[in-house]
């Protein structure tokens, strides 16, 4: 019994030490997009032998967000990744905690690939044929009607002869986010927006509504598990980051976007009409106070991490145009912070 | 004739029923089999790791060495351009891309290699060695059969042209097959060869530790007193029901209590294995309780009656007598909630242990990963070689289970007394 006591104590003891050690490992948080090129600059400064490697969490963008706005203090993460940039509502959030300070690095792009097993035909769609599979609602002869589509080929002649079946992330995901403002918004038929508008709707916010009725597949996060189960059916479609398009090219293909197949140079010009940039922010309260920050911004915008030929395209980053990696480049040396 | 019929039709019954059991037992067996066979099938392949050959001069000027001895100048030598130099030389290549191809086949960390080689042989200074370097994840799937070669040129990780250097280092006998010990010293990494489940290991011994530290004392403490001390009243049945009712309350939702009240209430470390612990143990507790509580019920009371009759107080027969006996009973419980708090994953979502960790931890106070996480975070990496670690991990983690489990089966069998 008084071993038990003494551990006992011992553990509430360690409780209370390790409030006063102070972190000397970067932590960052955020979207399951950027995780993959963060890591691998994480594991290489990490190797450099000057400071620890960072911890990452793949939290999404959303919540990352919500835990880097939560406070200044080394109990908070000191950079969460984002696959979109911050939303005005997150920088409230961020200032009512005293988060005020933030550094924008802008990464580089990625382009959302709607893939397909090889063993398919390949396909071309518009934005529009896109949205019309999604949809909630759609525009038939000019009204606006629940959507009644079910094959393919229902919404025009020229698309494949077969089921709609198509693998979306989850609301949280960013990936999610920029497929509706890049396609969903985008792909929205003129008739529809006006009927949208006629009845006093936002035509932004009702045309990425998807549609329930089973052909929309939420797919959770787990992108290995999509592409297995795309490879398994021909006729099941699913979106990607380019990364993994990249990484599993035996087994999955892109279909065309307006005629255009998703490539480095595409996505990088931005000819490939789903492509985004990828953020990261950073807390320039901490740089300082947690070692070696400001050498990891300096290492991530490295030439040889971001830059055009850099290793991180060899995981399927596609590097920024040069005026906008000198932009990013710049405000990494000189904490060049958002409003 | 009648009765004959009845009894026919009776022995049929109890025919189809015993026919329903085996069927409904070979399905799960036949599950269960598939299970293992996938994971076994995939898993096997992790535990062996690609090497290439190559003959390395450490030329003293190459590497800038003047004293060997001068720890600094070691620490700093140029293994990168000498093996890289050395590496390209195995294959004749016409232009920059070709020679790019080459040296993607070794893994990124040759230069790290050759150092670790050089630290422990500096005699091998000027002169000669044959150093296995790890092969590239697609150099190493490759050779494991994991990648089909006979697709198009355009689908497959690697290029016709780095096919054929592998066609003529497989001639040359340069590759070779060896254990992977890697997988089991080493933490994360987002190259798949180099990747191991070392630091998840040591993150879940950790958090065990802790959940075992806080989870038992307490355990024990409320079964003995609701079971031998506490008065039978209304509010002791009440706190009995919460108790079973606690050990039902899904998981996840520990790992809440552990981000409001752990995390930012007393603000313990994030992604430590000690907040996992503690988390853990909140979930592990009525699950010692309950079985702690039957053990302790189960020691005849003529033990107890002897005690008191001896002269003992009610205290000393409870730690002198009841609780010794009941502690088999106790300690199989305490070993199979600690084994579910091993398999666990969700409460450790929410206070951060499902992260990218490359160090290895060295207290409960270290950022940390844990097994079942560690296979999270592995299926859903891109790259292909994480496919069979992620079933590598799965095969160690079933280990455990199994080893905890027949250790609470061996507890209770040597130790249990039986009351005739």
């Amino acid at each position: 019994m008084k071993q038990l006591k003494t551990l006992f104590f011992l553990i509430l003891s360690f409780v209370f030490v390790s409030n006063a050690i102070a972190r000397d490992q970067i932590k960052i948080v955020g979207s399951s997009t950027v995780y993959p090129y963060a890591t691998v600059v994480a594991e290489r400064f990490g190797k450099s032998g000057k400071f620890k490697t960072p911890v990452i969490e793949s939290t999404g963008t959303g919540g990352g967000m919500k835990l880097f706005c939560a406070g200044v203090g080394t109990n908070h993460p000191d950079i969460t990744n984002a696959s979109r940039a911050i939303k005005s509502s997150e920088k409230e959030l961020c200032s009512k905690n005293g988060v005020k300070d933030i550094i924008e690095i802008v990464v580089g792009n990625d382009g959302i690939s709607f893939a397909h097993s090889v063993k398919a035909k390949d396909a071309n769609f518009t934005k529009e044929h896109l949205w019309r599979a999604l949809a909630h609602d759609v525009d038939v002869d000019g009204k606006l009607v629940v959507n009644p589509y079910k094959k393919w080929s229902d919404i025009d002649k020229s698309l494949p002869n077969y089921g709609i079946k198509i693998l979306v992330p989850p609301p949280t995901s960013g990936t999610r986010d920029a497929w509706n403002s890049l396609v969903m918004a985008k792909g929205c038929s003129k008739t529809a927006k006006a009927a949208y508008e006629a009845v006093g709707k936002k035509a932004k916010k009702a045309c990425v509504k998807l549609r329930e009725d089973g052909f929309a597949i939420e797919a959770g996060e787990n992108d290995t598990l999509i592409v297995n189960k795309l490879s398994a059916d021909p006729e099941l479609f699913g979106l990607f980051g380019f990364s993994y398009l990249v990484a599993n090219k035996d087994k999955i293909k892109a279909a065309k976007v307006n005629g255009v197949v998703p490539s480095l140079e595409g996505i990088q010009n931005y000819s490939y009409p789903i492509a985004r940039p990828l953020f990261f922010y950073v807390k320039k309260a901490h740089i300082g106070v947690v070692p070696g920050i400001h050498e990891f911004l300096k290492d991530f915008t490295a030439k040889k991490a971001t830059g055009p030929r850099g290793y991180l395209t060899d995981v399927g980053l596609v590097p920024l145009s040069p005026d906008k990696y000198n932009l990013t480049r710049n405000s990494a040396l000189k904490l060049t912070t958002i409003q | 004739m009648n009765k004959e019929l009845r009894r026919k039709k009776r022995y049929q019954a109890e025919k189809r029923f015993q026919l329903y059991g085996i069927i409904a037992i070979s399905l799960a067996l036949f599950f269960v089999g598939l299970l293992v066979f996938k994971v076994f099938s995939d898993g096997t392949s992790a535990f062996s790791r690609t090497m290439i050959k190559l003959d390395v001069t450490f030329d003293a000027n190459k590497l800038g060495i003047t004293n060997v001895n001068d720890k600094d100048e070691v620490d700093n030598a140029d293994y990168y351009t000498l093996i890289y130099e050395e590496f390209i030389k195995s294959y004749p290549f016409s232009n920059r891309e070709e020679e790019k191809q080459i040296i993607k086949l070794l893994s990124p960390d040759y230069e790290f290699e050759a150092k670790n080689y050089f630290l422990k042989n500096k005699d091998q200074l000027n002169k000669t060695v044959t150093l296995l370097l790890t092969a590239s994840d697609d150099f190493d799937q490759l050779h494991k059969g994991n990648f089909p070669r006979d697709i198009p040129e355009d689908r497959r990780r690697l290029s016709n042209y780095q096919l054929k250097i592998y066609d003529q280092f497989l001639k040359d006998g340069k590759v070779e097959k060896i254990f992977n010990n890697y997988l089991f010293s080493k933490g994360d990494s987002r190259d798949p060869e180099l990747a191991g489940f070392g630091g998840a290991i040591l993150g879940s011994l950790f958090t065990i530790l802790i959940c075992l530290l806080i989870s038992f004392p307490i355990a024990l403490a409320a079964a003995v007193y609701l079971e031998e001390f506490a008065p039978k009243n209304k509010l002791t049945d009440l706190i009995e029901i919460n108790i079973n009712n606690l050990a039902a309350v899904p998981s996840i939702v520990f790992g809440l209590l552990g981000l409001g009240i752990l995390l930012n209430v007393f603000e313990l470390p994030r992604s430590t294995p000690l907040v996992g612990g503690i988390a853990l143990s909140l979930m592990t507790l009525p699950r010692i309780i309950i079985p702690a509580r039957a053990s302790l019920k189960a020691v005849p009371p003529s033990i107890r009656e002897g005690a008191l009759a001896m002269g003992a107080s009610k205290v000393q027969t409870v730690f002198h007598h009841v609780v010794p006996l009941a502690m088999p009973g106790t300690l199989s419980g305490t070993i199979i909630g600690l084994a579910q708090a091993l398999g666990e994953t969700a409460p450790l979502l929410l206070i951060g242990m499902v992260a990218f960790v490359v160090e290895l931890p060295g207290s409960p106070m270290d950022p940390s990963a844990s097994l079942p996480v560690q296979v999270y975070l592995w299926s859903e990496s891109a790259e292909r070689g994480f496919v069979e670690k992620t079933s590598a991990t799965i095969m160690m983690l079933l280990g455990f289970l199994i080893v905890m489990n027949s250790l609470a089966v061996y507890a209770r069998q040597k130790f249990e007394k039986k009351w005739n």
